[in-house]
């Protein structure tokens, strides 16, 4: 078959990725640098294509819950927005993880902090792998750094949801989403039937039939005892993610001497340094992590015995480095290179810092 | 006894819609009326597979446990969005929320108004107690002037305190609600009245007509530290005066 090939922003790639994919419901609120997102929705008429319910809330809390709901009943559904709406989404993005629901989240995230800049961002890492609202919760976090990663991970987010019953978030930049490049699309899915849904989310509450007991979605437990067996369930999912679903790209790792960690559009920078740096003599390598929950730690461990330094990139006063820390824990020295406030640094910078810190001169 | 129990001498019994659990509800209070009133009216509908609650926080955050029906338990103040989501990708179910004052006209105000406004068609039950009953009798957005309550020990001060909202008022003037009563359940009378009102909300729900708001002005007992019976003599005195029963919003019969 003819492949099909479309020039498109980023922001717009999630929006058709996710009607394709056979997503049922997407809830939102304007915010730049991710407004494209449900512009695109409303001008592809997604309600006649495939049914697809595409709403603008009241606000960031309201969509969140409106995409909890949504889940609840089994439903695909999905919301996006820029960092600070995504703060105001912690409260029910906690939930949603709590009663295990599966749901896709799209963070294009800019400068920070308060309302900071329109210009992107990496500052909203914390945030996204730690957990973001309250209680032991995480949500398996994609960095994709291509627009085609932006369509990609749609449905790669979806799988991994549904497959956990946990939210999935994209942890994208405002470069990434705005900036337009070659698209290839998959076909479009057809929505799953109601008895598609039934037989995929027993769970859901898609109404009490008399086969079954009253369905609740709750992340409710007033049982301290059970409640916590509530928690070692949830935290047990996050370990067999640890070991399953790690997914990273290496470029020119195999003779590296220094290595940078960099995702989303850091690493599109870091790639360009890695190649400039081999032409100044300095054998660099990438590590480009693509799941940075679950974070690529054992590949990390094994690096740090190879490597004499690694340089976390990031568009962040430093926050992934505190990851690669861990991971290598002290077995090599890993340091961070950060720009701030929306600006993101050029190669150069980065081979800069790469000598500043462990070759000198 | 045993010769007594015959179906000819049945007055009342259990709606099927409630489970066995037994409501961690206060005595007196107004919540397991509520209840076995929704749940008869489901019953009566023969809506039960295709019913979806959704419930509050605050007293009633069990509400699940106890109606037998597919339920969803939201943060605090959100049941409405929730109840869109779910009623947009379930046109033909019935989705209501139960929501307390605090839930309903303080944090979700905004999910309330808007759903409201955009006239999703759910059925909203708000139960006014004017307390927050859950967290031990705290001010509400309900709470009259001069009541006391943990966070207003001196009675509600208007200037300092801000005024109580007559949430249902508000809404019945939005484009989207449809059908807006106010109704009380601490007489069989009332609850009688009170069930009427569920009954034509679910219906009017089910005819696809926008969003259906019952309000039932309750007590709570606890709260409002008085027995059973003073509570609801002084629900009579002072909440119906400014809470006053009745349809507030009614749609135009063809």
């Amino acid at each position: 078959m003819k492949k099909e090939l479309r020039l498109m922003k980023g922001n717009e790639a999630v929006a058709e990725a996710a009607i394709r994919a056979g997503a049922d419901g997407y809830f939102g609120y304007p915010i730049t640098p991710q407004s494209e997102v449900m512009e695109h929705l409303m001008s592809e008429k997604p309600h006649e294509r495939t049914g697809m319910v595409v709403l603008q809330a009241e606000s960031e809390v309201a969509a969140i819950n409106m995409v909890y709901g949504a889940a609840g009943a089994g439903k695909m559904a999905m919301t996006s927005s820029s960092s600070p709406g995504i703060s105001l989404k912690q409260e029910g993005l906690s939930y949603i993880a709590g009663a295990e629901l599966p749901c896709l989240v799209l963070n294009v995230v800019r400068g920070g902090p308060g309302l900071g800049t329109i210009q992107p961002g990496q500052s909203d890492y914390f945030q996204a792998v730690k957990g973001g609202g309250h209680g032991d919760y995480k949500l398996i976090t994609l960095a994709p750094s291509s627009v085609q990663e932006m369509y990609d991970f749609v449905e790669l987010g979806y799988e991994l949801a549904f497959k956990y019953r946990n939210p999935v978030m994209l942890l994208s930049d405002g470069a990434i989403g705005q900036m337009m490049e070659k698209v290839e699309l998959t076909e479009e899915k057809q929505r799953r039937s109601h008895e598609e849904v039934i037989k995929q989310c027993p769970w859901a509450t898609t109404g009490k039939t008399p086969d079954r007991d009253h369905n609740v979605i709750t992340s409710l437990e007033l049982d301290a005892t059970k409640q916590e067996q509530v928690n070692h369930k949830i935290q047990a999912k996050y370990k067999e993610l640890e070991e399953k679903e790690v997914r990273f790209e290496e470029l020119q790792c195999e003779d590296a001497e220094y290595l940078l960690i960099a995702y989303g559009t850091s690493a599109r920078i870091a790639q360009k340094a890695v190649s400039q740096a081999r032409e100044e003599g300095i054998k660099l390598g990438l590590l480009r992590p693509i799941t940075l929950f679950p974070f690529p730690k054992k590949r990390l461990a094994e690096l740090a015995g190879q490597v004499k330094g690694m340089l976390s990139v990031e568009m962040s006063a430093g926050q992934m480095i505190e990851d690669v820390k861990l991971a290598v824990n002290g077995k090599v020295p890993a340091e961070h290179f950060g720009r701030l406030g929306g600006i993101i640094p050029s190669g150069e910078e980065i081979i800069e810092a790469v000598r500043k810190n462990f070759i000198g001169g | 006894m045993e010769d007594i129990k015959q179906p000819e001498n049945l007055v009342y019994k259990k709606s099927e819609v409630m489970t066995d659990k037994v409501l961690h509800y206060c005595p007196g209070c107004g919540h397991g009326t509520a209840h076995r009133l929704i749940a008869e009216v489901i019953e009566e509908l023969g809506i039960q597979e295709k019913t979806i609650g959704i419930a509050p926080v605050g007293c009633s955050v069990l509400a699940y446990d106890y109606f037998n029906v597919d339920f969803q338990e939201a943060a605090h103040g959100r049941a409405p969005a929730l109840a869109t989501a779910i009623s947009r990708l379930y046109e033909d179910h019935a989705v209501f929320t139960y929501q307390g004052d605090g839930d309903l006209a303080a944090i979700g105000t905004a999910e309330t108004i808007h759903a409201c406004n955009r006239g999703e068609n759910i059925v909203i039950v708000f139960v006014n107690n004017g307390i927050y009953g859950m967290t031990g009798g705290q001010m509400a957005p309900t709470t009259l002037e001069g009541m006391k309550s943990s966070t207003s020990p001196y009675g509600r001060d208007l200037k300092m305190m801000g005024n109580p909202l007559k949430m249902t008022e508000l809404v019945a003037q939005l484009p989207g609600t449809h059908y807006v009563t106010r109704q009380a359940v601490h007489k069989p009378g009332k609850a009688r009245k009170a069930k009427k009102a569920l009954k034509k909300a679910f219906q009017y729900q089910q005819e696809k007509k926008g969003t259906q708001v019952v309000e039932i002005v309750s007590n709570c007992n606890s709260g409002w530290k008085m027995t059973p019976n003073k509570a609801n003599e002084w629900m009579e005195e002072n909440m119906f005066p400014f809470y006053p029963l009745g349809d507030i919003k009614v749609p135009e019969e063809k």
